[in-house]
This record gives structure tokens, C-alpha cells and sequence, in this order.
């Protein structure tokens, strides 16, 4: 059956990988490239870049990081960032990469997910979910530009509408756990991966590989997303698949 | 010289790549005549299988491909390239396919046979089963690949199946019938193993030395 995937996540502005711990304090992290090599030799299974500044100021992903990465990788990567139309897709796409991962765009203009899987395919689609708990609403509530704009979407709903129309995987991040390291939102995960068909990628929280264990057995989450414990050297991906390997959970 | 056939409808990149970090030399075209002078070709192929079928046929590719092998030449269908080489498919109405190999590509079903639920696309890493020895596989020991698609091959000859994952049904991973092969995963994603599996289709080629 299939295996559960452990996935790297850089957050690249102006070329350089940077981890933003609730989004707000940035620490420098180094070349994608580089650190795209070294995952891959980790035995990363997917890693994702995103420009986690291209929604606030309308900076594009740079297609030569992309097309770089793409010359040196054997396991696919998503994009995300800065994408806001379907020229933007087929900009990033054809330097390379994978997939598409869409947040705030697809947020403010949905029809973007169906013009970009008729066009891509559904395979190429993701969509970036950040989510909120909201005591007043009973349940998570939808955020755009990198987590600074609450909208009037609930994440299931739109989970449900955005694979309705074409979205091949959703990413879901916990703005509640996001940089907490106390471990990914479980609650949330399982939510969202029974309400849709389609891949949930659990991020947000990952502490250490305890956690990684919880979300895919407790969440069913069919990928875990990290960056800082990974990119400062807490654990290596290796080390969090040897651990589930262990607890008898399929992975490569 | 590998030759990659370009009709629109597919990662060529990531293809050709992987093709340079092996030391392949390769040539991407659309045209029968550049792609004749080849020593073997793949046909890659992200999307519908029906658009996939109009676009080999509008550019005579489908032609090309059957006399590409008759003539002897190895030929490697990457994911909706391996599709494409059975009769027929049942994405989106039914549709008749090149029908090199027996089979008719099928929907993943969304619930198992005890029915658990599937999540389509199959996505992501999945362990290949080896059901014969062939020279394609050589040398793989770890059979994990990189798969994304929402249709699988069902109906095929048993004796064409080299590998199968498992996901609710047994989804023929890698399929040969002499110098017809296909993938349905991407080899081009899946690490070492991948380099591994089009090493092995390159080395088949060295047979087209007697056939150029």
C-alpha cells in the first residue's frame, strides 16, 4: 500500500530559504538548491517552496530557483507563492516543477483551480488551506495573505468546494500549531481528510517524530509537512521515517 | 540518442533531466523523421487520455509509433504514456487507445473490495511487486516509485506484467511485451530507483545498433 510521505518545506524569499515562526520572526536558512539536494538524500519523498512574502507584496516565485531545483531533484516539488493566474501556473510548471500550490488567489477568484486543472490536470493542483480555530463559530476559519486576513470561509467548506473544483491535493496549515513545535493539529487534519477525497498534507507544529506518528494514525494525514525541525538539524528526515518504520507505519 | 516524443502533453523537462543526470544523450521532437533517427523513445504524457489519442493522431505520431515498433526499437510509455499503449479508456466516455498491449484503462474505484476508502488520485509513493524478471528491472531492490494518476490498467495479459502496486487493486506498475514497455509511475521522480529503471530502458537500446 501506499506510504505515508514525509515532506520538507522552504519558504524562499529572494532566493533564500527562510523559516518564519508564526509567520512573523525570519531566520536564514540557505540556498533551496542545496537544501534540495540534501533532503532528496535524506530521503525526503516531496518538497515543497514557498514564497511565503509573494501574497503581501505581489512578488513572483523565481523561475530560475525553480528551474535550478528541477536540474538537480529526482522527487517532485510543489510551488507555491505568487501565483495568481493561469500564465503564473504555467510559468512555474514549465521551469519544472511538479505541482501548483494555490492560497490566497484561489481564495479570492476559485474558478483559478478549474481553469488550472482542465488546463494541468488535477494532479497539478494544490490547495494551500491556513487555517484558525474560531470559538465563536465552532469550527476553523480560512485565512489569506500568509495568515494576516481572516475571511468568512469555513476550511471545510472551502476544502470541500476547492476539490469540487479540481484541486488534486489540499495542504492544510495550522495557524494554531504553526511554529509551536508542540506537534501537528490532529483535530483539524482528520477534519478536513474526511470531508475530501483528494491527499491531505498536515503542517503546522511538527516537533519531533512522535508527532509525525500521531498525525498519520490518528489523522489518517496521507503526507507531514516541516520545516524548522528539519532545516536547523533537530531531526532528520531519515530519523523520523527510521521512528515510524518502528511503529510499523509504511513509508519509503 | 533517446528520443522523447513531443506532442503537447507532457512534463518533457523533468524527462529530459533525468535522461542528464543518467548521461543519456536525448532529442525531444514532434517530427517522425528526427525521432526515426533514434535508438529508442519514450512517450510521456500528463492529462486525458482522449486529447493525448488526438494529438498523437493530428501529428501522424501514432503511425510513427507503429512503425517505430515494427522496426524492432524499444518504446517506454511513461504514465499516461503506458495508457496510451493499451486498446482502449474509460476517461471521460470511452476511447480507443494504440493497442500494442491487451488491456482497457479503468477508473480507480473509490472504495476496496472490504470497503475502505481510496483516496484518487493514487498519489504519491507506492511499493512495486515484482511478478517476473525482466531486463528493465535490473538491479531494483527497493521497488518504490512515484505514482499520481486516477486511472489504472485493468484486463491486461498476465504475461505482459512485470511489477504492480497495490492500492485496493492491483495497478500494473511496470508492463513489457518485447519491445513495447510502459510505467505507469514516473521513473523520472522516483530517486534512485527511477534512474535505475530508464538506465535499464537505455540499455536496451543498445540493440537498435544492428536495426539503425
Amino acid at each position: 500500500m501506499m506510504t505515508k510521505r514525509i515532506i520538507p518545506c522552504l519558504d524562499v524569499k529572494e532566493g533564500r530559504v527562510v523559516k518564519g515562526i508564526q509567520f512573523v520572526e525570519l531566520r536564514d536558512a540557505g540556498d533551496p538548491v542545496e537544501l534540495a539536494r540534501v533532503y532528496d538524500q535524506q530521503g525526503a519523498d516531496e518538497l515543497v517552496f514557498l514564497d511565503i512574502s509573494a501574497s503581501v507584496e505581489g512578488r513572483k516565485t523565481m523561475v530560475d530557483v525553480v528551474q535550478a531545483v528541477a536540474s538537480e531533484l529526482a522527487i517532485p516539488f510543489t510551488v507555491g507563492g505568487g501565483i495568481n493566474a493561469l500564465d503564473d501556473m504555467k510559468r512555474i510548471l514549465r521551469a519544472g516543477a511538479d505541482k501548483v500550490s494555490l492560497n490566497t488567489a484561489a481564495v479570492n477568484n476559485p474558478e483559478l483551480i478549474n481553469e488550472g486543472a482542465a488546463f494541468f490536470g488535477t494532479q497539478c493542483i494544490v490547495i494551500a488551506i491556513d487555517a484558525k480555530y474560531d470559538p465563536e463559530i465552532g469550527t476553523w476559519r480560512v485565512y489569506t495573505h500568509g495568515g494576516r486576513t481572516p475571511t468568512e470561509r469555513t476550511v471545510i467548506d472551502w476544502a470541500k468546494e476547492a476539490v469540487e473544483r479540481g484541486a488534486g491535493e489540499i495542504l492544510l496549515t495550522s495557524m494554531d500549531e504553526d511554529g509551536s513545535k508542540k506537534g501537528f493539529d490532529i483535530a483539524l487534519t482528520k477534519a478536513v481528510g474526511e470531508a475530501v477525497s483528494v491527499p491531505v498534507i498536515a503542517s503546522g507544529g511538527a516537533g519531533n517524530a512522535q508527532h509525525f506518528l500521531d498525525v498519520f494514525t490518528e489523522a489518517q494525514a496521507d503526507a507531514a509537512l516541516a520545516a524548522s525541525i528539519f532545516h536547523y538539524k533537530e531531526t532528520g528526515v531519515g530519523e523520523v521515517k527510521q521512528f515510524l518504520r518502528n511503529a510499523e507505519v509504511n513509508v519509503r | 540518442m533517446i528520443g522523447i516524443i513531443d506532442y503537447g502533453m507532457g512534463n518533457l523537462f523533468s524527462v529530459s533531466k533525468a535522461l542528464e543526470r543518467i548521461g543519456i544523450p536525448y532529442v525531444i521532437s514532434d517530427s517522425p523523421e528526427t525521432l526515426n533517427k533514434t535508438k529508442g523513445v519514450i512517450l510521456p504524457g500528463v492529462g486525458a487520455f482522449k486529447d493525448a489519442m488526438a494529438r498523437l493522431r493530428e501529428k501522424e505520431l501514432d503511425q510513427f509509433i507503429y512503425q517505430y515498433v515494427e522496426s524492432g526499437r524499444p518504446l517506454l510509455g511513461i504514465c499516461l504514456g503506458m495508457q496510451l499503449l493499451f486498446e482502449e479508456s474509460e476517461e471521460n466516455g470511452l476511447f480507443e487507445g494504440l493497442g500494442l498491449l491487451k488491456g482497457r484503462v479503468v477508473r480507480i474505484p473509490e472504495r476496496t473490495a472490504d470497503g475502505e476508502r481510496l483516496k484518487v488520485p493514487h498519489m504519491g509513493w507506492n511499493k512495486l511487486h515484482f511478478h517476473q524478471e525482466a531486463p528493465v528491472l535490473q538491479g531494483i531492490k527497493d521497488g518504490y516509485v512515484y505514482f499520481v494518476h486516477s486511472y489504472y490498467v485493468d484486463g491486461m495479459d498476465t504475461s505482459s506484467l512485470l511489477a504492480s502496486a497495490d492500492y485496493g487493486v492491483t495497478v500494473p506498475a511496470v508492463v513489457g511485451h518485447e519491445n513495447v514497455s510502459g510505467m505507469q509511475f514516473h521513473p523520472e521522480k522516483s530517486s534512485a530507483t527511477g534512474m535505475q529503471l530508464l538506465t535499464n530502458f537505455a540499455k536496451a537500446m543498445e540493440r537498435s545498433e544492428d536495426i539503425l
